[in-house]
Parts: structure tokens; C-alpha cells; sequence
């Protein structure tokens, strides 16, 4: 428990660092894009004088250096800061864009687990029988279609031609849950990649893990073929997938930018696109702190399964 | 500057950049009026769905419009994009707005009035009410146009409202405004028409939570980035529209707004590319509007500097054009070809000046005369705008056919049209729909503050003032003929196209206006919308 312990507590350390790293490192990056807040919204009218009046009420004149401690100082105190473009908390953006992404990452989750496990054992059980290739081929077909393609494919079909469900959620603002049929096709484009990749490595996993010599051997020892493939292959090729769903909960949480543009739900993905395009810095600092976070503490966690399971494999980091 | 004293709770309540610049230009642009063209509540000659059928009442039309995220306000003189404008025209009015051959028609101002010397107008307000039942006066005009010129803010109209002294400039009565301005100002509705300069209630500060405005339409609810939800004010001076409520909603992405058109979730879809609009014309599912003449399509040369220093350059740049091929590549064919100049249509427009056609043999001799054979030039260009990179490529083609190198430099999206301004030789350009005379005034004079031409000419001054103190319109018309002869000659705006703006509209949606360019009244006017 106390080596345990202190494991996690370096772990956390090391996330908190690397999540002052990508703050630091968006300032720097967003610092070095040409133009700013200011520029951005002169746009084709760029009259000089409006845009140093508007520069100095944004106070984006001041040096760089000062604006990074101000905003460190206010983090500090649990304040992210105000959006220049709107002058609303930073907190109220990340609040309001939140919901939609994480109901759109949870249900995907829910349903990416035992879709993922169930195909890659379901695929490692019949291993080079044609039910096995069709799966892999099918897999490996989706794998290789963009999300983008793939949305408008499906909105084509049912939402369009088929008119069983709805090609966007627009309007429906937040209320998402209200409206189910909206998240369908949504989830199908979030799930179909991750979906491929997670059932590949459990298949890997477990024909390894079946093929091991220690799983011959429970077999001469008469342990029985079910309790071979859940209890001793299948834990073996989670490892790899727990971190693997890991890093597709990052993925998720972290935009789903192009499944928000073409169903407009609007998360955080959307909320990051316009405040990039706003050279809104507050907020891109803000999400880059809610997304360093988010990474850092999933990260952790599969980084914690995978200790669990395979304690002697010192995954670190 | 007596700037009223103000609370400043924020000075920013929200920039937005994206999209505004589809009409891009300077301060007239952006504005896409709607009322008609006369202000009276007419007929729906000309426009979609059977013209005969009498307006039914009642139904919420959902309007799709690309918009500016979570920033969103419903400040009607931040506002920077066509989703703004065309809500600030719901809930809005302004003295007056630009028709479809953009001249400023009367709106909240009944009629205007100069005295001799055209630097005193006299406005009279037309008897109207705010949403809250209070009436619109002349303070309320005042107090608006001092908000929008305040210059510790960066309000869009600002630019446009330059020629007004609003400290001079008085209410003689309740309904009766006497702008006082600093010089000639012939063409002043058009500084009453100019995009942003909507007129808000005395001390109106806050808009987010409920605005109250002269407009069609009466607020009920916002939220930013996502839907506003207005609903008919039957009191509205101009007649109560006929929708019971107007709902705009975002969605960035075109595909979007085309998909939850077809699907059935709105009516109404805002900017669709050529390509969808070719694909869905015709087809009997929805119903595809081409709002003609609304994005002016150029290259700027920079005229103080090598090589287009010389006129006789420039006038071999206006020979290479293939202004057809460029609107059929670069605009997927949805315009119409240009004669470098502004304004094809509108109001003083030069349109008797014979059509240039590319003569290659021309423009080689012109080169040679200037000593410019073999000539190297860089283009630079952006994707920061339709068709900008398509615009380049093509033109390079073309230019290599009389020996010229165009090389064509991509810039950054964000900050492109700051850097065109003083920096590069030639650029791509884009401007919307505004009046010939806001173009001059805005790009083509010694003081202009966005002169991406760099045309500084003290004789081309001189006959924008002279026309400006012209007080007959016969004269004036003349005058404009003049500077547009010369442009047409020797300008820097190679203009080789005029794009159409793309609406799409479900088949039950009739009323929408058919001739009016991005910006003007009957733009996303939606209170002579109906459904049936």
C-alpha cells in the first residue's frame, strides 16, 4: 500500500509537471501564431488605429511575461481568467461546452468496452477461421475510414435517404438527453475507430496470452477453456488495452472537434475551434489546463490498472 | 469627444471574427440590411415561392447561420458577422438601409433633409416604438451614435460615422434630429445605412439578457454560440411580420447547415458553397437562392511600387485576365464577370465602360513599353476566403501565357488582411456589397484607412469632395462616372468577378428576397417571410 502509494503520489507529481509544461507551452505557441485577439478582430477591416484602441482595452500591449503571471496568479487562486473576445469567465465557457463532450465520451466508453472486448475475444476464439478474417477485414476497413467521411456517409444514408434519424443536433443546444436520436450517429463516428483498434489488441493479446506456454500448461492441469480465456488470457491482453482506452478518453474529451462540426453539438471541441480562431488565449489556456488535467489523471488511472495487472511491468510513465 | 459616461463593465463584449468577411470590406460591408427596397411592407415580386399566393401568419422559421461561438452577444454594434447582422435586423432598425442597388432607402427615418451647404442634415423620425412600448427619439439616436463612435472601443460603424460631429449635432424635437457634420456629405444616408449603426434605447448597456430594440421582432431567449429565439412584435411600424417566431441557430460547418436543411430541422440554411447549390438546384427538395452581385473578387496592386508604379504594368495586369475562367475555377462559375470595378449594378455605377477581355498581345506590348518584359511578381494569396487560392493559380496560369512569373505566396489565414495592406506588391481580394461611394471613401482616398491599393491621388481627392458637395444628383452622377473612368484605366483593383451568395430554403418557406446582395435590407430580412 505505502510503495503503492508513493508510486502514485511520484505519478501524480509528474502529471502536475507535465500539465504546467503544456500550459507553458500553448502560451508560448499561441504567443508565436501571427496576428492576435486584436488583428483577429479587425479582420478585412484592419484600420491601424482600431486595432492598437482595441489592443490596449484588451490589455494585450502589456509584455508577454506579465499577461503569462497574471494568469498564473489567478490559477493559482482557482480563476481562469477572463475570455477577451466576450469578457465572460473562462469557467463559463469550459462549464457550458462540457456537458455535451463528456455525455458524448461516456456514452462512447460505455459502449466502446465491451463492444471492443467482446469482437477481440470473439475474433481471438475463432483465430484463422473465416469468421476471424471477416472481423479482422471489416475492422481494418473501418479502421482506415477518416471520421469526417465516415459522418457524412452515415448522415447520407439514414439520416438523409433513410430519414430514421436526424443529421444534426442543431438547436437542440445542451439538451442532448432530450433528444437521443440526435446522439446516434454521433457515437456510431466516435465509436468506429477506437472500436477497431481495442478489439485488434485484445485479439493480440489473448492468442498470445492462449498460445503462452503457462496457458498449455493450466491446460494440462484440466483448467477448464472458458476460465482459461477470461481469467488468465484476457487480463494479459488488457494491460495494452487499458492504456489504449486511455488514450481514446484523451482523444475524446479533447475536441471530437470534427464530430461536433458536422453534427454541431456544441462541446469543447467547438469551443476550442473558435477560440483558436479568436486567438482568445484565456480560453485556450483554460481548455489546455482541462485537457492537461484530463489526460494526466486517465493516463494515471491506466497507468494504475496496468499495475494492478501486471505489477512486475514498471510502467511508470 | 463628448463620449456619454458610461458604465464599462467590459469594452469587448464580443469580437468575433468568422465569417464577417464574406463581405468583406470596410465598415459598409458587413451590414447586410434587409427591409425592401422601399420601406413599405411590399409584395413578394420576384421572390421564392409562388409569388401569388397571399402571406399566411404563423410557424417559427429556424434560420441556420455560421456564427462566432460561445462569444456570441447580442450588442447589435458589435456585431462583426452575417449571423449578427441579420439578427441585429430582427430585433434592430436603423435610420436607414441600403436596396438592392445599394442607395439608402429611408427606415426609422421618415425623411432627411441637407441644407445648402450639405453639412447640416435634418432627420425626421418616423413614429415608432421600442419593444417596451416606449417611443424612438431623437436622443436615442444620439445616444446610439455616440456609443458606436466612442473610441475607447472598436465598434464596427465607428469608421462610417467619421464625417458626423456628434458633438455638434443636436435633437431640435422629439422626433427630429439636426446632424451637424464635418464637411460636404452628400451621400450622409449612407452613413445612416452603414453596417452596425442600429438604434438602441437611451443608456442601453447590456443587450445578453434582454434587448430592446425597434425591430420586427421581440426577444425571448439567447444563448450564445447556439440559438436566439425571437418572437413577432405586432407593433412594428413596418407591419407585423408574418412568422409567430424567428429562430437562429449555429452551425459553423456548411455540410451541416445543408444536411439539417434537407433533414427537415430548419428552413432556412445561410451560405451554401457552389457546389452544394448546384447539386440541390432544381431538385424539388429545397429550394436554392442566388443572391446575385454580393462578393466583389479582385487582385490588388499596390500602385506606389514596382512594378505597378507604372500604369502601363497595370493596364497589362487588366489585359492577362481571363475573367470568365477565373469565375468559372475559382467560383465554381456562381458570379459573374467583373470590369475592375466596384459595384457592378449599383447605384453610379460606370456601366456603359466597355468590358475588358484578356489580349495577351496587348499586354506583351504594354510590358515591353514599360521595360517590363519578362516580369517576376509575387501573388499573395490565403485560404482565408473562397476561392483565393483557386483565384491565384489560375491567374498565374494566365499570366505565363504573355511571359509573366507570378509566384503565389499562401499567408496566414488569421492576420491576412492586415498584412495586405502595406506589405506585397499584389494580393488577392474580397469585398462585399456596400455603396461606390463607401468603397472610395473607405480604400481609394489619400486618407483612406484600408487603401490596400495604395491609391493616393490628389485629383481623385479632389473630385470625391467635389462630388460630395454636389447637391444635384444628375451632377454627382457625373462625377462618380469620372473617378470610375479613371480607376477603370489605371486603378490597382483588378476586379475579375462578382460572386453570388447561396441560400438554401425548405419548399415551404416563401418570401425570401431574390435581389438583394449580401448587406442589403432585404438580405436575411425575415419579417416578409412565410410559411405555408
Amino acid at each position: 500500500m505505502n510503495a503503492s502509494g508513493s508510486w502514485a503520489a511520484r505519478r501524480l507529481l509528474l502529471g502536475l509537471a507535465q500539465t504546467v509544461a503544456v500550459v507553458l507551452l500553448v502560451f508560448v505557441l499561441t504567443e508565436a501564431l501571427p496576428g492576435d485577439a486584436a488583428v483577429s478582430f479587425a479582420g478585412d477591416q484592419p484600420d491601424p488605429e482600431s486595432i492598437a484602441a482595441v489592443r490596449a482595452s484588451m490589455g494585450l500591449d502589456r509584455p508577454a511575461h506579465e499577461r503569462l503571471a497574471a494568469w498564473a496568479w489567478g490559477l493559482l487562486h482557482g480563476d481562469l481568467g477572463t475570455s477577451l473576445t466576450s469578457g465572460r469567465p473562462v469557467t463559463a465557457f469550459l462549464a457550458d461546452g462540457f456537458g455535451p463532450t463528456l455525455l458524448l465520451t461516456g456514452l462512447t466508453v460505455v459502449l466502446l468496452v465491451p463492444a471492443g472486448v467482446g469482437l477481440g475475444v470473439f475474433a481471438a476464439r475463432h483465430e484463422g477461421r473465416p469468421a476471424d478474417r471477416l472481423v479482422s477485414a471489416v475492422l481494418l476497413a473501418v479502421y482506415a475510414i477518416p471520421e469526417f467521411a465516415l459522418g457524412v456517409l452515415l448522415v447520407t444514408v439514414f439520416a438523409l435517404r433513410l430519414g430514421w434519424l436526424p443529421p444534426t443536433a442543431l438547436g437542440y443546444g445542451t439538451d442532448l438527453l432530450a433528444h437521443p436520436a440526435a446522439l446516434v450517429l454521433p457515437v456510431l463516428v466516435l465509436l468506429a475507430r477506437p472500436v477497431c483498434s481495442l478489439a485488434r489488441l485484445i485479439r493480440a493479446g489473448m492468442t498470445d496470452a492462449l498460445a503462452a506456454p503457462h496457458t498449455a500448461q493450466a491446460q494440462r492441469y484440466g483448467v477448464s477453456g472458458a476460465r482459461l480465456r477470461y481469467a488468465h488470457a484476457l487480463p494479459v491482453a488488457l494491460t495494452p488495452a487499458a492504456q489504449q482506452l486511455a488514450r481514446t478518453v484523451d482523444w475524446l474529451l479533447c475536441g471530437v472537434v470534427v464530430v461536433e462540426a458536422l453534427f454541431v453539438i456544441p462541446g469543447l471541441g467547438t469551443v476550442l475551434m473558435n477560440a483558436v480562431a479568436d486567438r482568445d488565449i484565456p480560453v485556450i489556456q483554460g481548455l489546455a489546463v482541462v485537457f492537461g488535467l484530463t489526460t494526466v489523471l486517465v493516463n494515471l488511472g491506466a497507468d494504475l490498472v496496468t499495475h494492478r495487472f501486471a505489477p512486475r511491468a514498471e510502467v511508470a510513465a | 469627444m463628448t463620449d456619454p459616461d458610461l458604465p464599462q463593465p467590459n469594452p469587448f463584449p464580443g469580437l468575433r471574427r468568422r465569417g464577417f468577411l464574406a463581405a468583406g470590406g470596410a465598415a459598409g460591408i458587413g451590414a447586410l440590411a434587409l427591409t425592401g427596397c422601399s420601406g413599405t411592407s411590399g409584395p413578394d415580386d420576384g421572390s421564392t415561392g409562388g409569388g401569388a399566393r397571399a402571406p399566411r401568419s404563423g410557424g417559427r422559421l429556424r434560420a441556420a447561420f455560421a456564427g462566432g461561438g460561445a462569444s456570441e452577444t447580442l450588442d447589435p454594434h458589435l456585431g462583426n458577422l452575417f449571423a449578427d447582422a441579420a439578427r441585429g435586423k430582427a430585433l434592430f432598425d436603423k435610420l436607414a438601409d441600403y436596396g438592392p442597388d445599394l442607395a439608402a432607402v429611408p427606415r426609422l427615418a421618415e425623411r432627411w433633409e441637407p441644407d445648402a451647404g450639405l453639412d447640416r442634415w435634418t432627420v425626421t423620425l418616423r413614429k415608432a416604438e421600442f419593444h417596451d412600448g416606449r417611443p424612438v427619439t431623437a436622443a436615442d439616436v444620439l445616444y446610439s451614435y455616440r456609443r458606436m463612435a466612442d473610441p475607447r472601443k472598436a465598434y464596427r460603424a465607428r469608421a462610417s460615422l467619421e464625417p458626423v460631429d456628434l458633438d455638434a449635432s443636436r435633437a431640435v424635437g422629439a422626433r427630429t434630429v439636426r446632424f451637424v457634420l464635418k464637411r460636404p456629405t452628400a451621400e450622409f444616408p449612407n452613413v445612416m445605412a452603414a453596417f452596425g449603426t442600429y438604434i438602441v434605447p437611451e443608456g442601453a448597456e447590456e443587450f445578453d439578457r434582454r434587448p430592446v430594440g425597434s425591430g420586427p421582432f421581440a426577444f425571448v431567449s439567447f444563448t450564445p454560440g447556439r440559438t436566439t429565439l425571437l418572437r413577432r412584435n405586432d407593433a412594428y411600424w413596418d407591419g407585423a411580420p408574418h412568422l409567430d417566431e424567428l429562430e437562429f441557430v449555429v452551425a459553423n460547418d456548411e455540410s451541416a447547415r445543408t444536411n439539417a436543411l434537407l433533414g427537415g430541422q430548419i428552413e432556412y440554411a445561410h451560405e451554401l458553397s457552389p457546389t452544394t447549390g448546384r447539386a440541390h438546384e432544381g431538385s424539388g427538395a429545397v429550394e436554392i437562392i442566388r443572391l446575385r452581385n454580393s462578393a466583389m473578387q479582385a487582385f490588388a496592386m499596390k500602385t506606389d511600387r514596382p512594378p505597378f508604379d507604372d500604369p502601363r504594368v497595370r493596364e497589362a495586369f487588366f489585359h492577362l485576365a481571363d475573367r470568365q475562367e477565373l469565375v468559372d475555377g475559382a467560383l465554381s462559375g456562381a458570379g459573374e464577370i467583373g470590369n475592375d470595378l466596384f459595384g457592378k449594378g449599383y447605384e453610379y455605377y460606370a456601366g456603359g465602360l466597355p468590358q475588358r477581355e484578356q489580349d495577351i498581345g496587348r499586354a506583351r506590348s504594354l510590358l515591353r513599353e514599360a521595360g517590363a518584359e519578362d516580369l517576376e511578381v509575387t501573388l499573395d494569396t490565403s485560404a482565408v476566403a473562397a476561392g483565393f487560392t483557386e483565384a491565384a493559380g489560375i491567374f498565374r496560369d494566365q499570366a505565363a501565357r504573355a511571359g509573366v512569373t507570378v509566384h503565389v505566396r499562401p499567408g496566414s489565414k488569421d492576420s491576412y488582411w492586415k498584412d495586405i495592406l502595406d506589405s506585397g506588391t499584389l494580393c488577392c481580394y474580397r469585398s462585399g456589397a456596400m455603396p461606390i461611394e463607401t468603397h472610395i471613401s473607405q480604400r481609394l482616398l489619400t486618407g483612406s484607412t484600408t487603401n490596400a491599393t495604395h491609391w493616393r491621388d490628389k485629383d481623385f481627392d479632389a473630385l470625391y469632395q467635389q462630388a460630395q458637395s454636389t447637391r444635384d444628383k444628375q451632377d454627382r452622377a457625373a462625377l462618380y462616372a469620372r473617378m470610375q473612368r479613371r480607376l477603370h484605366a489605371e486603378g490597382g483593383f483588378l476586379v475579375w468577378g462578382f460572386g453570388d451568395w447561396i441560400i438554401g430554403t425548405a419548399r415551404s418557406v416563401h418570401g425570401v428576397e431574390r435581389d438583394a446582395p449580401a448587406n442589403t435590407l432585404d438580405w436575411a430580412r425575415f419579417d416578409k417571410v412565410w410559411l405555408a
